[in-house]
């Protein structure tokens, strides 16, 4: 899985960023993921979808995506450019559909504090490291269970069973 | 093995599995509301499969945008009666039948020891007639409507047990107002959280509702009740077939146990912009507000609605204040027909909507302006969640909602001239 790396400047957010600031419930009528794209994290900076760049990371404190169980929230991220997030908890809906959409989701104590907005980060989600390349520093979070791992790596939950579902229906 | 433990020990064809495993489980029942259907019903095509795996397993409600309010809306809908029709969805429910929580429970779908899922996170409200039900995702939804299968952690149980008797204008919304306020909105994460105690023994199916409704706001994979005669008489009439409660075993095991004495309970509220931001009324009285709305699947049921008559009864709505009642379903729109209760929203100066989520999530029916003040009888007060996110949301029971929409400020029901 050492393919999987994802490296990218640092978007920092605080605590509880719940799917209504990720993207507000006027817009679950949008089925074309990259119209969501345009209003991720409108709740909390409405220019964020312009400002992010592809492949960068969402850096997050407790609880991230508390709330909703619409996919629109990681849908809006993932679409805006998001390579991964990094929090130091989840709520556990959203980091669910994050990882069955393919955007790596990764839990990471400490990560709120060690890294600063617009820092270089480089994730691998299979060994569960995040290295702040900007302060050379490195924090070591819980590897990602395999299963999830191989989701990731196809790309997500429906590309993983489109190929096993024989396997899954065992 | 604790309720949920055995729940998803048979769902999963095991004799006996430990909270922490991580089970593949067969879905009895699969919902899913108008908003997220539709990426679910794709989701399953890209796994490769043209049709829903039981036809008969599958709930479909029109409800979060009911009728469309926008041109989006409309199309979502459109899509959603087409894919109904050509999946030949067995229990399809248009936007006439009501909030999907409350539609599918009276509607038996969900019986005690069954596993539901549901494309919307409050689907943990059927953990109140004894059955595992968490909200899901659109692509493990996708993934369920393919196989009729998902994978599951099996979550260890924090035992809420909840003793004294309520006393008058207190309620169940109190009681989980409360309890959130003590556990926090990331307390029970990954958690079954159970209700128990006297108080819950004595309370109806619709309160318990109000407390499993309200779970997830504490991080919490389901709420949950053992079932009970109340469970029981609830359902017959509705749910069809045997009904078998599940309930734990005496040497069950808990990951906490935690108690709470209601017996002098205050009417509580959940301050801005954070549920677990709990105070009781006494410290937030007088605050003004702008919109009062009664209803959605936390407390949108006959008995909410009495208890908010209860209180409008010969009063009236401030001049300030719009009141928008909202019953959860066309059974309690009927009902409170039926009873006179809408004749007395009508004469307070209520406005009495048609069933639908919009003004919970801020959808449409009553969007709340910049610098405006909305109290809610639901269930999230995000900022932004009612309109603006320069307007504020505060939660509270229906008959504090009725009181404050009869003075203009937060006001303690038991208070009232």
């Amino acid at each position: 899985m050492s393919g999987m790396k994802i490296r990218g400047r640092a978007w920092k957010f605080g605590d509880d960023v719940n799917t209504d600031l990720i993207i507000p419930g006027k817009y679950l009528e949008l089925t074309d993921p990259r119209e969501m794209a345009r209003h991720a994290m409108e709740g909390v900076d409405p220019a964020f979808s312009e400002r992010i760049g592809s492949g960068d990371i969402i850096v997050a404190g407790r609880n991230f995506g508390l709330g909703s169980s619409r996919e629109h929230a990681p849908l809006a991220l993932k679409h805006a450019g998001a390579g991964a997030v990094v929090a130091e908890s989840f709520a556990r809906i959203f980091y669910r559909n994050a990882i069955n959409i393919g955007l790596p989701a990764i839990e990471c104590r400490g990560v709120a504090a060690a890294v600063d907005e617009g820092d270089t980060l480089e994730i691998d989600p299979a060994s569960g490291s995040v290295e702040n390349i900007s302060k050379g520093t490195r924090l070591v979070s819980t590897p990602l269970p395999g299963f999830m791992v191989d989701v990731l790596s196809e790309g997500g939950l429906a590309p993983y069973l489109r190929r096993h579902i024989e396997e899954w229906l065992r | 093995m604790t309720i949920s433990e055995k729940i998803l020990a048979r769902a999963s064809g095991r004799e006996e599995v430990q909270a922490g495993e991580i089970v593949k489980a067969r879905v009895d029942v699969a919902m899913m509301p108008d908003l997220t259907a539709i990426l679910s019903f794709n989701a399953m095509r890209e796994m490769g499969r043209d049709h829903v795996w039981d036809r008969h397993r599958v709930v479909l409600v029109l409800d979060h945008v009911s009728p469309a309010s926008t041109l989006n809306a409309a199309r979502v809908h459109r899509e959603a009666r087409r894919i109904a029709e050509e999946q030949r969805i067995e229990h399809f429910y248009d936007v006439n039948a009501g909030v999907c929580h409350q539609v599918l429970a009276e509607k038996g779908h969900v019986k005690p020891g069954t596993l539901v899922v549901g494309a919307d996170s409050h689907t943990c409200t059927h953990g109140a007639l004894g059955a595992f039900a968490t909200g899901v995702g659109s692509t493990d939804m996708g993934a369920v409507l393919a196989t009729g299968r998902i994978w599951l952690k099996v979550p260890e149980t924090i035992r809420v047990a909840v003793d004294g008797t309520l006393s008058g204008h207190v309620t169940p919304k109190d009681v989980v107002l409360h309890v959130i306020g003590e556990v926090g909105a990331d307390g029970a994460t990954y958690d079954a959280v159970e209700f128990s105690g006297g108080t819950i023994e004595a309370m109806s199916t619709s309160g318990r509702m109000t407390l499993c409704n309200m779970a997830v706001e504490m991080g919490a994979k389901t709420g949950i009740v053992e079932p009970d005669e109340e469970t029981l008489a609830y359902l017959r009439g509705r749910a069809e077939g045997p009904l078998e409660a599940v309930r734990n075993d005496a040497d069950a095991e808990f990951k906490e146990v935690r108690p709470f004495d209601v017996g002098g309970l205050e009417p509580q509220v959940a301050c801005p912009d954070t549920v677990d931001n709990v105070k009781p009324v006494s410290r937030v009285e007088g605050t003004p507000v702008d919109q009062v709305f009664i209803g959605s699947c936390t407390n949108g049921r006959m008995e909410d609605l009495e208890a908010a008559a209860a209180v409008l009864r010969g009063r009236h709505v401030h001049p300030d204040v719009r009141l928008l009642v909202v019953p959860a379903s066309r059974e309690v729109y009927m009902d409170a027909m039926n009873a006179g209760l809408l004749r007395v929203f009508a004469e307070a100066g209520g406005l009495v909507c048609n069933p639908s989520c919009g003004a919970c999530f801020g959808g449409h029916i009553g969007i709340l302006a910049p610098g405006e003040a909305g109290l809610a009888t639901s269930n999230r007060n995000f900022r932004g969640r009612q309109g603006s996110p320069e307007a504020e949301v505060y939660l509270a029971s229906p008959a504090t909602a009725a009181a404050s929409a009869v003075e203009g400020v937060i006001t303690d029901p038991r208070g009232l001239r």
